[in-house]
């Protein structure tokens, strides 16, 4: 069976070229967009699914143009509403194979209530966060994940708002899969599209992307070569929480229930904290994680099992049809109480 | 209440022959009297009679006890002939305490019959009431009415002493007490209420068997006691034989929807956030999951419409309903729906507003809403019921013009409608229109804004197709290649291309249906709700030989083809509405005629005697 539960069809042998749309581009140049479009196109050849069977949907925003230039089934909507209409279209169609493209703005702002709902009930689509920090369509006003004190045109003083962590909030709501991946790791980001696409539920990745238009370099953490170095820090499931140069390798270790860094060869193997991705509690602690004072996280964070919305209620569907038959209008206006008048 | 013919029965009792009667049942909302009206109105039914109902509740769950606004009341209209509306006026009024006596006296006919539960009139819920004195002592009470004063909670216990049940249990049966009084007084079967109540409290048998022995005591007492002297029966009303079954309009568009679904064989997704008066369609298709009906109770008014639009993209009938706020709130959405020419249906239960307003009180105000209430030009189909059993109708008319012409059509119920019963003949679902859906499969020559010719609908498209992938949206975009476009030619092109298409849609109109002459004095034109109140008063214009005339449109936009020919074969043209005067603005900027309005916004149906006066009215302003 292919990922998401997508019908029994065979896929044909596509190329990354399949999934190219004959739309131009129309992101600024140097967006690290065109990074994430291009690591999509070239991991879907590998799905296994028709793209006939594959949907784009998403909502407002500069991430949200994604779907016109997959040459796949796209639906660009409104602000916000992607995951509810993701929702609706996966429950008409649970075969389909459904991804949900938005932003820092679109999902976690003006779509925040679709995206802890669509999250919570575990539907099956992909969701596709890209977090540049940033309303970027709308010309450089601050976001939800803007930092706080972030001068924008909005806030020339600062903003007084505190940003959310997407990969805490999506844990928070439940989330069955979660993870991150940067705009500028080409092979991490096609690991973690895979992993997210072969997720039985509701996935939710965080890009790190950039806006070098009005927020360049801001995840540079992971982006400047040295400093990526000494604090990226990569999720795999049971190995340790190591990081850093070779000759400086440090260790994330709990100390009684509060993360800290200290240097490896301070810990006995034993006392390593071993990354389990079926640990959502851990998951939490790791969602904080962030520089300077810690590393940052990169990886998958959790993957769990959890009943899918859309099965559940198409086994309720399956259920009562098989209890007492198909539907029949005329049986049903003639059911319980009537008369006969002559 | 015309009084035909008078028997007298052995027991020494009159029974008179009556050809309508209106009843009204008022008390606590936790006495139970939406059920017992309900009760009621299944017994009129039973006997035969046309029936037309008006439930009446507060908007709290449960209001304090006593009070004047913790007040409920369920009233009917039962004829041997037609019945058009609840009643006006009141010919028998039960009241279960004194804050029912003092909301509600003021309806009740002189000399009509007034039934109050004289426990219930103690100095707590006198006080609560805000009565100085207990009105029962007062002698013109008795000269005006003819009140009886029955001690239903002392007669109720007396009933059921022996059953193992606490006096919380018994008191509330009480409501059986009062249905089994006004049911021989009306010569009601109580067949259909007993077996009724064998059903509904099938586990547990004491409450059932109090119930029922209650219900035969109330029936007993009004057989047996001294002072009712006489009772009544209406005859069965010539009604179009067949099956009937009495029928609401929130299941009626729940029905619709099912034999929409059918006959389509689509699945249906139907996304609701809960919301009086609109929440038991969901609760209804909810039951129904054989008909591949798929509900979603979404997080909001928002996820509710755009789950639904999702499912259209889909391939199947995307729908959602709510009341006016909600649908304030699905504005922009529906404005999707508009652009990406998916088919959608929105149902919109109106009640009184604006903001919270009267959750649970009827209104027509948000005509203005469904026509105009999104950004820029943005068309929808407006259809409006006329009587609780028309909603199957509209529900499934609905989605077969949404499915046709690829557009949202929005349909206009409201609180009367949606809790209103009727007796229903039952259609064969056969001789509804077919739903035809076609997919588009060919890849050959496909674009995803190419228009069929007829009705400028574009091809739907199931995802899934191969070799048809496409993208759509919200911007807007080239006609036929559906690419995004800020040409603006183009734009202007497309904003007359969606206005065209909803107007083509009145090539699925029938003919205007005059009732009366085609020519003449006044024109009543009304929509919705209102129509029963409205034939009514033309009717009784029209018997006593006025020059009146009533058109009742189901289709608010497009408007029907020839309406404006039928406009101005009258020298006036009421317009009857419970808003402040909507639908004859239309008239007048569309035809312009000087159609006046008769407007009433009090959370409340027109009453059809008052829109009798503002017809006479105007024929005296005409003359
Ligand atoms: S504004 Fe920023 S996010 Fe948007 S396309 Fe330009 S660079 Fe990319």
């Amino acid at each position: 069976m292919s990922p998401g539960g997508a019908g029994a069809k065979e896929a044909p042998k596509y190329s990354k070229k399949d999934f190219e749309s004959d739309q131009d581009v129309r992101w600024c140049p140097g967006c690290g967009d065109y990074a994430i479009l291009s690591a999509v196109q070239k991991t879907f050849p590998d799905l296994g699914v028709p793209k006939e069977d594959i949907v784009f949907v998403s909502g407002i925003g500069c991430s949200s143009r994604f779907p016109y230039y997959m040459n796949t089934y796209g639906f660009h909507t409104i602000h916000g509403r992607a995951p509810a209409i993701a929702t609706g279209l996966k429950l008409a169609r649970p075969e389909l194979k459904v991804f949900v493209v938005t932003g820092d703005g679109d999902g976690l702002s003006i779509g925040g209530n679709h995206m802890l709902h669509v999250l919570r009930r575990n539907v099956g689509v992909t969701i596709l966060l890209f977090n540049n920090r940033i309303y970027g369509l709308t010309k450089g006003q601050y976001s939800p994940t803007s930092e706080l004190g972030k001068i924008t045109k909005s806030t020339p003083m600062g903003s007084a708002d505190r940003p959310i962590n997407p990969l805490a909030f999506a844990l928070g709501c439940g989330a069955t899969f979660v993870a991150r991946t940067v705009d500028r790791n080409i092979p991490h980001m096609e690991e973690m599209l895979r992993r997210a696409a072969h997720h039985k539920g509701g996935a939710f990745v965080e890009i790190l992307q950039n806006c070098n238009v009005y927020n360049d370099l801001a995840w540079n953490v992971l982006y400047d070569k040295d400093s990526k170095l000494r604090n990226e820090l990569r999720l795999e499931h049971g190995k340790p929480l190591l990081f850093g140069p070779p000759d400086e390798r440090q260790a994330v270790v709990m100390e009684g229930v509060v993360p800290r860094v200290v240097p490896a060869n301070a810990v006995s193997e034993s006392a390593l904290w071993v990354h389990d991705e079926k640990n959502v509690n851990a998951a939490k602690l790791l969602a904080d994680l962030f520089a300077p004072e810690f590393p940052v996280p990169i990886g998958v964070l959790a993957a769990i099992d959890e009943p899918v919305y859309e099965d559940i209620m198409l086994e309720q569907e399956r259920r009562a049809i098989s209890e007492r038959g198909p539907g029949d209008i005329a049986k049903l206006l003639t059911s319980g109480d009537t008369w006969k008048i002559s | 209440m015309s009084e035909i013919a008078a028997a007298v029965k052995g027991n020494g009792k009159s029974l008179k022959e009556l050809d309508r009667a209106v009843v009204r049942f008022a008390g606590d909302s936790g006495d139970g009297m939406q059920l017992t009206g309900e009760q009621f109105t299944t017994e009129s039914a039973w006997a035969g009679n046309d029936v037309a109902t008006l439930p009446n509740f507060p908007a709290e769950i449960r209001a304090p006890a006593g009070t004047l606004f913790g007040v409920s009341s369920f009233q009917l209209q039962f004829g041997s002939q037609r019945v058009y509306t609840p009643g006006d006026r009141l010919d028998c009024l039960v009241a279960m305490n004194p804050a029912a006596l003092k909301v509600h006296l003021r309806d009740l006919k002189p000399g009509g019959l007034l039934i109050v539960n004289t426990p219930a009139f103690d100095k707590r819920n006198l006080d609560k009431a805000g009565y100085a004195a207990n009105p029962l002592d007062d002698v013109t009470l008795g000269e005006r009415y003819r009140l009886h004063k029955v001690d239903m909670s002392g007669l109720t216990h007396e009933a059921i002493k022996d059953l193992p049940l606490n006096a919380k249990e018994k008191d509330r049966t009480k409501n059986f007490f009062a249905l089994g009084l006004v049911s021989w007084i009306y010569t009601r079967p109580l067949e259909p209420t007993l077996e009724w109540i064998q059903k509904k409290f099938a586990k547990n048998r004491d409450v059932a068997a109090a119930n029922a022995r209650v219900l035969k005591a109330g029936h007993a007492y009004g057989e047996t006691a001294e002072i009712f002297s006489e009772h009544y029966t209406v005859e069965a009303a010539e009604m179009t034989p067949g099956l009937y079954r009495a029928m609401t309009g929130n299941r009626a568009l729940a029905w619709g929807l099912l034999a929409a679904a059918q006959r389509s064989k689509l699945p249906l997704v139907y996304g609701a956030y809960p919301i009086t008066p609109a929440s038991d369609i969901l609760h209804e298709l909810a039951l129904h999951k054989r008909f591949r009906v798929r509900t979603v109770q979404a997080e909001d008014e928002i996820a509710a419409v755009t789950a639904a639009i999702g499912a259209s993209f889909g391939g199947a009938i995307g729908v959602t309903g709510s009341s006016g706020p909600g649908i304030a709130l699905k504005g922009e959405a529906i404005g999707l729906a508009v652009m990406a020419e998916l088919p959608l249906v929105v149902f919109d239960i109106q009640r009184g507003g604006p903001s919270t307003g009267l959750p649970t009180k009827t209104e027509q105000a948000d005509l203005m809403q469904a026509l105009y209430g999104r950004n820029s030009e943005s068309p929808v189909v407006v259809l409006a019921p006329a009587t609780p059993g028309d909603c199957f109708y509209v529900a499934y008319e609905a989605v077969r013009i949404a499915a046709k012409y690829m557009v949202p059509v929005l349909v206009l119920s409201d609180g009367f409608l949606a809790n209103g019963s009727e007796p229903w003949l039952i259609p064969d679902p056969d001789t509804l229109p077919a739903i035809d859906v076609e997919f588009r499969t060919e890849p050959e020559g496909f674009f995803p804004y190419l228009r069929d010719p007829a009705t400028l609908s574009r091809p739907w498209v199931r995802p899934g197709t191969p070799a048809l992938e496409h993208r759509i949206g919200g911007i807007e975009k080239q006609d036929v290649t559906g690419n995004i476009s800020y040409d603006p030619e183009n734009h202007d092109h497309m904003v007359r291309t969606r206005a065209e298409k909803v107007r083509r849609v009145a090539q699925e109109i029938p003919p205007i249906t005059i009732n009366g002459p085609a020519t003449g004095d006044v024109l009543v034109v009304g929509w919705g709700s209102t129509y029963g109140a409205i034939t009514a008063a033309v009717e009784r214009a029209q018997s006593a030989g006025r020059s009146v005339a009533s058109v009742h449109l189901r289709h608010l936009n497009p408007l029907p083809p020839d309406l404006g020919h039928v406009l101005r074969e009258f020298r006036r043209v009421l317009v009857p509405e419970i808003n402040s005067g909507q639908l004859v603005r239309v008239l007048r900027a569309e035809y312009l005629v000087d159609a006046v309005g008769f407007n009433r916004v009090r959370g409340l149906p027109l009453a059809s005697d008052e829109i009798h006066d503002a017809i006479i009215q105007l024929l005296g302003s005409h003359a």
